[in-house]
């Protein structure tokens, strides 16, 4: 038999390494996928000699603004291992009614909680079929990215609607000291997200409920209240995704707005490093996600790469950051 | 049979080392396996065991600088498929059977005969019957794995394992599962295979199980190989020395007032019922109380028990608790008037493995110390270091995934989350399944103090010591029915025979010992 003492040090000398070894692959965990950002932006500026000046800063911000909006609402979606596919049509129904809201005479402001109005009502009605009609989330979604699109056209009566005096035109075009409110609306949806997600019981349910469904269900968490708060909440944020777009643009068409706003905000998701089974991810990691999808594309674009490129290189930049991260993290990534 | 120690081994590792990150799982482990010896492995859980089956079925690779001998020529396994090549089968606790496919076509999985690149299905069929034949199996290779019994599941695999002409056959735990009916046949196959030649590594936490059925014992402990038994020298101490590294003595702790059955009665069931498994079950618990709950596996304990905390809905009957009626339908509703449960599946119902050790602890606290809705993560941590401590869970924080951690202390974490809730009842289902000798001894503490403390529990168990060993009274189960009772103030001594006597039927009623 080996030396007791001697398999002591033995193993504490291995512990100590194992330890350095965890720190830094939490380290890593943490980082997620900002390395990856740095490094498309350091590229991009060694291309195109202009990617990090103040206004493409401001220019890319403002790109993402939106995606971003929206993905926080699909994060909250995805940790109880849903999706939300609607979100890019129940924008484009929540821009109409923005602006048909702002053409009121004298309260035209009203267009904005018009907006976010509708956008929690679809999101409710999503949130309804998964909870009691127990519908799979894919396709109670499926189902609305269709039906609300089809809503979208018909309130306009399909055409498209414009405002040049919008009274909140300053969400989309303003800024203050120096900082879009388009930016700061999608940091202060950030910071909402974190703090309900983080920092309330519901967001404890809501990892929860994601993690172990059945469990949740034994343990008291009202599992359908979860279901109906997420996509409720990711109909809100694509109700607030619409206000902002329709201010950025004095106008809004609901054929083209918002047409596959779903893709980018999932894609937003999932490079973050939040789990496709629920349970596991960070909103800031969300954050990140939108941000390296928006640099992809700013990028392309200054470095002068064809719009048909552009497609194909952000799909294997997407695909490839997320293999990269689970060849990180092998042994516990669940992508 | 012996061992042949003279012929040479058919199975030896030498040296296996295994890290993790942030954990060395072995370290310069070594095993001997002969043909024709079922050779147990014991080890607390997280002594490596697991993780050295690993390596030899290919799922994990070692470290570098060890070996692993097959017949005496050293092999390298770097997969799944190559350990299946050089004759190594695992059954694994979680059966890898595909419940939608017929018994041949899980059999023949990866191996199915074509012609003309079409499925013979005749020749698959033809094929399982004689090895179905030879296990005595009472299904054919169409019956569909989904309609078969857990028992017979297992046989599935070990036809899978013997047709694919397995030299070493490894289970790990496999009566975990299974009513001692099912236990013995399985053992009956077992010896059988040992006969004609395999070489058995046998994984178990069951001493009577290691007893019963070994030639040789090898012993982990924190990664590191301990030694080997030999049939002859195997006994309870030595075994629990060389697994704990130190003596367990009075390893069941009834240090509370045994005669808490005469206390006030806690909780009063009512001729409870389903309608389907649970037939009029009525009995009272007390304070102070250790009730245990016995019964061959399907006799439907588990079903009363989710009748009585409402994880399922009765058909008729009531629940008093303290004199108040509570007939609970939702889990939530027994946990507010202080009834908890602890599921006997840990993973799949109880813990959020993802989540950290904190979260799950206060989990069923969370909403009461809120503040608008807003955690109170001051609050949370102190709970939790406070649980930690008195428990002893072995962690290094409260922000440690509960998934990390090993069974023992994985149960320790659902029992502190019960506890937060200041349950006056606890339902405790198989509360020692799957944990190490160590940890079952504390859970048996941590029961002790609690009935102290003047709670009632009701412990389900399928280890027939344990329930001897640690409850006041025991209820025992038949076909949905209590039976019935002995200890307590029936004057039937507790012991295993009088149990099994109303378990399987042989006794109606027992003469109270004079």
């Amino acid at each position: 038999m080996v030396n007791e003492a001697q398999t002591g040090a033995i193993a504490e000398s291995d512990k100590a390494a194992a330890n350095r070894k965890m720190l830094i692959q939490q380290i890593i965990r943490t980082l997620g996928m900002l390395p990856i950002l740095i490094l498309l932006g350091i590229g991009f500026q060694l291309m195109s000699g202009r990617f990090f000046s103040p206004n493409n800063i401001s220019i890319v911000t403002q790109q993402a603004a939106i995606n971003t909006v929206l993905a926080c609402g699909m994060t909250a979606v995805i940790l109880t291992g849903g999706i939300d596919l609607s979100v890019g049509s129940i924008l484009a129904a929540s821009a109409m009614v923005a602006v048909l809201g702002s053409l009121i005479p004298d309260a035209g402001m009203l267009g904005i909680p018009f907006a976010l109005g509708i956008g929690l009502l679809f999101g409710l009605i999503n949130g309804a079929l998964v909870a009691f009609v127990r519908l799979p989330p894919f396709i109670s979604t499926l189902g609305s990215l269709t039906a609300v699109r089809g809503v979208a056209r018909l309130l306009g009566g399909d055409t498209t609607v414009f405002n040049s005096s919008l009274p909140f035109a300053f969400i989309g075009n303003g800024s203050i000291f120096h900082i879009p409110w388009l930016v700061i609306i999608a940091f202060l949806s950030v910071i909402a997200t974190w703090l309900i997600l983080r920092r309330t019981v519901l967001g404890v349910h809501i990892y929860a409920t994601g993690g172990n469904e059945n469990a949740a269900r034994l343990a008291g968490i009202k599992v359908w209240a979860v279901y109906l708060f997420v996509y409720g909440f990711s109909g809100l944020m694509a109700g607030l995704g619409g206000a902002m777009s329709a201010a950025r643009l004095f106008a809004a068409n609901g054929t083209q707005l918002g047409q596959s706003y779903e893709l980018d905000a999932i894609a937003a998701v999932i490079l973050g490093g939040t789990s496709f089974v629920g349970g596991v991810g960070s909103v800031w990691g969300t954050l990140i996600g939108a941000l390296i999808i928006a640099v992809l594309s700013n990028g392309l674009v200054l470095v002068g790469v064809s719009d048909i490129w552009q497609y194909i290189i952000k799909g294997l930049v997407i695909i490839v950051a997320v293999a990269l991260d689970r060849f990180r993290s092998s042994g516990s990534a669940r992508t | 049979m012996q061992p042949q120690n003279d012929t040479a081994p058919i199975l030896e590792m030498r040296g296996i080392s295994k890290t993790f990150p942030g954990v060395k799982a072995l370290s310069h482990v070594d095993l001997t396996v002969y043909a024709g010896e079922i050779h147990a492995l014991m080890g607390e859980n997280g002594a490596g065991k697991s993780t050295l089956m690993k390596i030899l079925s290919g799922a994990y690779r070692a470290d570098s600088g060890g070996e692993i001998r097959i017949n005496g020529k050293p092999v390298h396994i770097d997969g799944p498929l190559s350990a299946k090549t050089l004759g190594i089968a695992v059954i694994y606790q979680e059966l890898s059977l595909s419940p939608n496919l017929t018994v041949a076509e899980n059999i023949y999985l990866g191996r199915e005969p074509s012609v003309g690149g079409q499925v013979d299905r005749a020749s698959m069929k033809a094929g399982c019957r004689d090895v179905l034949e030879r296990l005595g199996a009472h299904f054919g290779p169409t019956t569909l794995v989904q309609d078969l019994s857990i028992a017979e599941r297992q046989m599935v695999e070990i036809a899978r394992a013997v047709h694919a002409n397995a030299r070493i056959l490894v289970m790990d735990e496999p009566t975990t599962t299974l009513s001692s009916r099912e236990t013995d046949k399985l053992f009956g196959l077992i010896r059988s295979l040992r006969a004609d030649g395999l070489a058995i590594i046998y994984i178990s936490h069951r001493m009577a199980e290691v007893y019963e059925l070994s030639d040789r014992c090898s012993v982990l402990r924190d990664g590191s190989y301990v030694g080997t038994l030999l049939r002859q020298d195997l006994s309870a101490e030595a075994l629990v020395r060389m697994m704990v590294g130190r003596d367990i003595s009075n390893f069941y702790k009834k240090e509370h007032d045994a005669h808490g059955s005469r206390g006030k009665v806690l909780l009063s069931v009512k001729n409870v019922a389903d309608g389907r498994r649970v037939k009029g079950c009525s009995f009272d618990l007390h304070e102070g109380e250790v009730l245990g709950l016995a019964g061959l596996v399907g006799s439907g304990r588990t079903e009363l028990a989710r009748l009585i905390y409402g994880g399922d809905q009765r058909t008729s009957g009531t629940i008093e608790l303290e004199g108040k009626r509570i007939d609970p339908t939702k889990p939530i509703d027994a946990v507010n008037s202080g009834l908890v449960y602890l599921t006997e599946d840990r993973k799949g119902q109880g813990l959020f493995l993802d989540m950290t050790v904190q979260e799950n602890i206060n989990l069923g606290v969370v909403g009461r110390d809120a503040k608008a809705g807003f955690l109170d993560l001051g609050k949370a941590r102190e709970r939790a270091l406070a649980a930690i401590k008195a428990l002893s869970i072995r962690v290094a924080g409260p922000n440690v995934q509960v998934g990390s951690l090993s069974g023992g202390n994985q149960q320790k974490v659902l029992i502190s989350r019960l506890l937060e809730t200041k349950p006056r009842v606890l339902i405790l289902d198989e509360p020692t399944r799957g944990v190490d000798i160590g940890a079952k001894s504390e859970i048996y503490r941590i029961i002790n103090d609690l009935v102290k403390s003047g709670v009632g529990i009701i412990v389900i168990s399928s280890e027939l010591p344990e329930v001897v060993g640690i409850a006041d009274r025991v209820l025992v189960m038949r076909e949905g029915e209590i039976v019935g009772e002995v200890g307590g103030t029936s004057g039937v001594a507790i012991t295993q025979e009088n149990i099994i006597a109303y378990a399987t039927g042989v006794a109606h009623t027992i003469a109270p010992a004079a």
